[in-house]
């Protein structure tokens, strides 16, 4: 089977529905394709309500955020195509893409690749032991399919993800033996660790996990303290009691369609590892191939559904140009809203990431 | 009183489930919600353990639980390298450890 489209959005998460409803809205024949069999990435997972502006979408939760996203881009045409996984991007701007066993060519003119990020991994002993889980894979199991992890967890990272995660984990009834963080000070937000500080839960800071204890599942863990230069301080081991450890340590881009297809790739701790070369209109070192969102470096729905915006205004531009106003101004629009929000206290790793992108595309 | 791994009070959230379906692992009997992934069941009636590492045949289960990283594949109907974590589950499924 074979199918054209004008754009192709690569994910439907905050960043793919964001760029698939702008482009479409400019003029644009949009195609959109998950691989998930529902709509809005990481935000079918999020219980909290967002803050910052109206643009992004302050007080609202992120599962009704997935909702909103979801019918602004159905409402404005975009065709959308779920279960289905792409697994190649080639020189004619065909995407292969299987849909269950079924193989779809995809002609598209403009690419826009929003595959998200994956979780990283932390090295310790009995790491691969069941029960060792992502901290995505917690969320997925609880707020999507309704299964608690575990009876206890312990909680390994106290960036947003580990510290939203743990007040999800006590929502749904499971304890929290403790948040982990390597660092001296609490990685995420202050609103996100004080609703989990409420409720009793240590956040230890200059902590580790040591190793995993159990021989089929885990049944426990070895914490230990480090000092300033990351190193176990002797005699300062203690033993949690847990039956799930959850690794919320970072994300990095998904970036394998866009290697695969040539566009070039650098690597930038700061954006979360190797990430698609791109200029400020998200246009990677492939003409009429985009990235946006997570897979373009890691930061969040807010900055995602902006980027997504550039993108898909860029995209459908150069398509349409007759809708040039429309589309500057929506472009304008996001840039300013990316730059006040990176502006916050947060916003430094990401600024100095785009920064030296900037750099490297100059 | 036993732990019970399945949400039914939440405060947010509310857990759309179809009909209970009926389905093996390596043969023993197991249930589950139509439509939910292999993994979701199984952890829900408490098996973590999904395969064998190759070479030092160590306990495995899912890691991503969105069809990433491959840690949780079974065998599904004869058909080997199935994630699990991400296999809708249908009534009469044959799973199996691989």
């Amino acid at each position: 089977m074979s199918v054209r489209t004008e754009v192709a959005v690569i994910g439907g998460g905050p960043a793919g529905l964001s760029a698939a409803w702008v482009a479409s809205s400019l003029g644009a024949k949009v195609l959109l394709i998950d691989e998930n069999p529902s709509l809005g990435g990481q935000l079918i997972k999020q219980t909290h309500m967002f803050f910052g502006s109206k643009i992004h979408y302050c007080g609202v939760r992120g599962i009704d955020i997935a909702r909103i996203l979801e019918d602004l881009a159905r409402d404005s045409g975009v065709q959308i195509i779920v279960d289905s996984t792409v697994i190649g991007l080639y020189d004619t701007m065909t995407l292969g893409v299987l849909k269950e066993e079924e193989f779809v060519e995809v002609e598209a003119k403009k690419v826009i690749v929003a595959a998200g990020a994956t979780e990283k991994m932390l090295a310790f002993p009995n790491n691969d032991l069941p029960g060792v889980y992502g901290a995505g894979a917690v969320q997925t199991l609880m707020n999507v399919y309704g299964v608690r992890p575990g009876r206890r967890v312990l909680m390994v990272g106290s960036g947003n993800i580990g510290l939203i995660v743990s007040y999800q984990l006590l929502q749904a009834g499971v304890e929290v033996a403790a948040v982990l963080e390597a660092v001296p000070s609490i990685g995420g937000y202050w609103v996100h660790a004080a609703k989990i500080k409420r409720c009793g839960v240590e956040i230890l800071v200059s902590h580790s996990i040591k190793e995993a204890i159990g021989e089929e599942c885990v049944q426990g863990a070895v914490i230990v303290k480090l000092d300033e230069n990351w190193t176990y301080i002797p005699g300062t081991e203690r033993q949690i009691d847990c039956d799930t450890i959850c690794i919320a340590v970072g994300l990095s881009p998904l970036s394998e369609v866009l290697h695969q297809s040539g566009c070039e790739l650098t690597h930038l701790p700061e954006l979360g590892g190797w990430v698609a070369v791109h200029d400020s209109n998200m246009e990677t070192t492939r003409e009429g191939i985009y990235v946006a969102g997570d897979a373009s470096g890691i930061e969040e729905a807010c900055t995602a559904m902006l980027e997504g915006r550039i993108a898909g205004s860029h995209a459908a531009l150069s398509l349409h140009p007759s809708r040039k106003e429309k589309a500057n101004r929506i472009a304008e629009e996001a840039r300013l809203e990316l730059a006040a929000f990176r502006a916050g206290p947060f916003g430094e790793m990401a600024i100095t990431g785009k920064r030296k992108m900037s750099e490297y595309v100059q | 009183m036993e732990f019970q791994y399945r949400i039914e009070e939440h405060p947010i959230l509310h857990f759309k489930r179809r009909k209970k379906v009926r389905f093996t692992f390596d043969g023993k009997e197991f249930w589950g919600y139509e439509g939910e992934p292999i993994a979701a069941a199984l952890h829900a009636l408490g098996v973590r353990v999904l395969r064998r590492s190759v070479k030092l045949r160590r306990p495995r289960g899912f890691f991503c639980a969105v069809g990433k990283c491959s840690s949780c594949l079974v065998r599904v109907d004869g058909v080997p390298n199935v994630m699990a974590c991400i296999k809708p589950l249908r009534e009469g499924m044959i799973v199996e450890t691989q």
